[in-house]
């Protein structure tokens, strides 16, 4: 979705203020804030992708007035009462039609060695691929010019510009599936059956592009920015289409279907 | 509330978050949700067990060790596992070594994704708006608000986490360090260096005397620099 959370290249933000000797937190409801936010993450009701993009769903002003702990706090407001799990009465912060149905039976609390094992552990997000990599190191390519009213992690000052690749970084799952409502949810009804979160997984680049072609000719020439890019967000750079029709329907059918896709989550 | 708070609630009262979050936690307490031990549990985790001190060593380590720095260039994730760190928010780690003609600085410009296994939580500027708005178009500029200044022949790489994986920045190890242990060298590094905010300088008291400079724990520990401050 092309909101606030979007950041990237804005102006008007002011200088960064760094704060000397910084504390890990600066006050205790931060401390659980962040607690509350790992201890039901880990009751396995909803992705980290389900999460980011609840948070990115804030309103805008909300959103940008918010410390980071606090944007977090308002969107487990919301996780935890469209997964069924609790409703706080505060989770109309954010609204995107879903309602939660029947309460699915309660998980019990994890224990604090299960969440550290669990949190020492990670979720690595490396999948085996259904395909070989379509791009090689050093190969060009262009961004898709987009604008997915659901969750994307390509952000919007590097969309239609031409990079290079220069690392395949494997499989990974794609968020912009995997930020759908939880499959309980869906499994209840109250959630559309094609928003269920999935975890197939699409090959992943890290792809370059020289400052000035995000920025422009009054670009530091001497900066280059990268991201980390989905297949389906790149075409080859020689694609005269980048928007989300594919240029070569044999090479690229399946990208065109998960494009088309998208923007159901 | 004190000033300090104020600046980084902005303009949301810090009562108010308190409240909620006292509220949300008693919810979820009550409906068996959460173990309240284990939030305890997990604040400890995050606020002592893991920080900027694990990358540092990271860091002290590939400028000492060849075979080890060739290993962390090539699978970060491995290298940095076989020190023990490891987990969430670091499946994926990639290290990025700094040279004198190129600079590497990571920003997530689309949420505050951060390698919290080798840096532990991010700081407060990290996720502010203005560094994740400014750092991938001016990254001359944040460093400029950050204080530091690099020579203008040195390029400058900036790292958007757009998915899950996490970059840790090596810094260029300062001259007038030959012969320093890792625990030494390690104190130098700052969090900021290894996002790539900062770059890593001997503190004045030592540029003039390196053959003073410290090799064994004790004395590196009593004369350290504020290499943690994360």
């Amino acid at each position: 979705m092309d909101g606030v959370h979007d950041l990237g290249g804005m102006h008007g933000f002011g200088p960064v203020v760094l704060e000397e000797a910084e504390p890990v937190f600066h006050a205790d409801w931060e401390r659980r804030a962040l607690a509350l936010t790992l201890a039901t993450g880990a009751l396995g009701r909803w992705t980290i992708d389900r999460s980011r993009h609840v948070r990115e769903s804030l309103p805008p002003a909300l959103y940008l007035g918010s410390s980071y702990y606090e944007i977090w706090l308002r969107g487990l407001d919301r996780l935890l009462a469209e997964s069924g799990l609790l409703d706080t009465g505060r989770a109309a912060d954010i609204d995107d039609g879903l309602r939660p149905g029947a309460a699915p039976p309660a998980p019990a609390a994890v224990p604090w060695p299960t969440l550290r094992e669990s949190l020492e552990r990670g979720s690595p997000y490396d999948r085996d691929a259904d395909a070989p990599a379509r791009f090689a190191v050093g190969r060009r390519v262009r961004t898709l010019v987009m604008h997915p009213s659901g969750h994307t992690r390509l952000p919007r000052y590097a969309r239609g510009k031409v990079g290079q690749v220069v690392a395949v970084r494997g499989a990974h799952v794609f968020p912009d599936r995997n930020a759908a409502p939880d499959a309980a949810g869906a499994a209840r009804g109250s959630i559309r059956a094609q928003a269920r979160p999935t975890s197939s997984p699409e090959w992943l680049y890290t792809v370059a592009f020289d400052g000035r072609e995000l920025f422009g000719a009054d670009a530091d020439p001497t900066v280059t920015v990268t991201i980390d890019a989905f297949e389906p967000y790149l075409r080859p750079a020689d694609a005269a289409d980048v928007t989300a029709d594919a240029t070569d329907p044999a090479d690229d059918a399946d990208a065109a279907d998960d494009v088309e896709n998208r923007g159901t989550a | 509330m004190s000033e300090h708070e104020h600046d980084h609630t902005h303009g949301s009262s810090l009562s108010e978050m308190d409240a909620r979050t006292r509220a949300l936690e008693s919810l979820l307490v009550e409906a068996g949700l959460v173990d309240p031990d284990a939030l305890d549990a997990i604040v400890e985790y995050y606020e002592h067990e893991v920080g900027p001190h694990r990358g540092a060593r990271v860091v002290a380590l590939a400028w000492t060790d060849e075979a080890f720095r060739e290993r962390l260039l090539a699978d970060a994730t491995a290298a940095v596992a076989s020190l023990g760190y490891a987990g969430r928010q670091g499946e994926h780690l990639v290290a990025l070594e700094c040279t004198p003609d190129l600079h590497h600085l990571v920003v997530c410009t689309l949420c505050s994704c951060y390698p919290w296994p080798v840096l532990g939580l991010p700081p407060v500027w990290y996720k502010s708006p203005a560094y994740r708005a400014k750092a991938v178009r001016d990254p001359r500029g944040v460093l400029a608000d950050a204080g530091v200044t690099l020579p203008a022949h040195t390029a400058v790489r900036v790292w958007d986490s757009t998915a899950e994986v996490r970059y840790l920045v090596v810094p260029v190890r300062p001259a007038g360090t030959d012969g320093w242990s890792v625990e030494a060298l390690a104190d130098l590094v700052t969090r900021d260096a290894m996002i790539g905010m900062s770059v890593v300088d001997l503190p004045a008291d030592r540029v003039d005397d390196p053959k003073d400079a410290p090799k064994d724990d004790h004395v590196a520990a009593s004369s350290a620099p504020t290499a943690t401050e994360g």
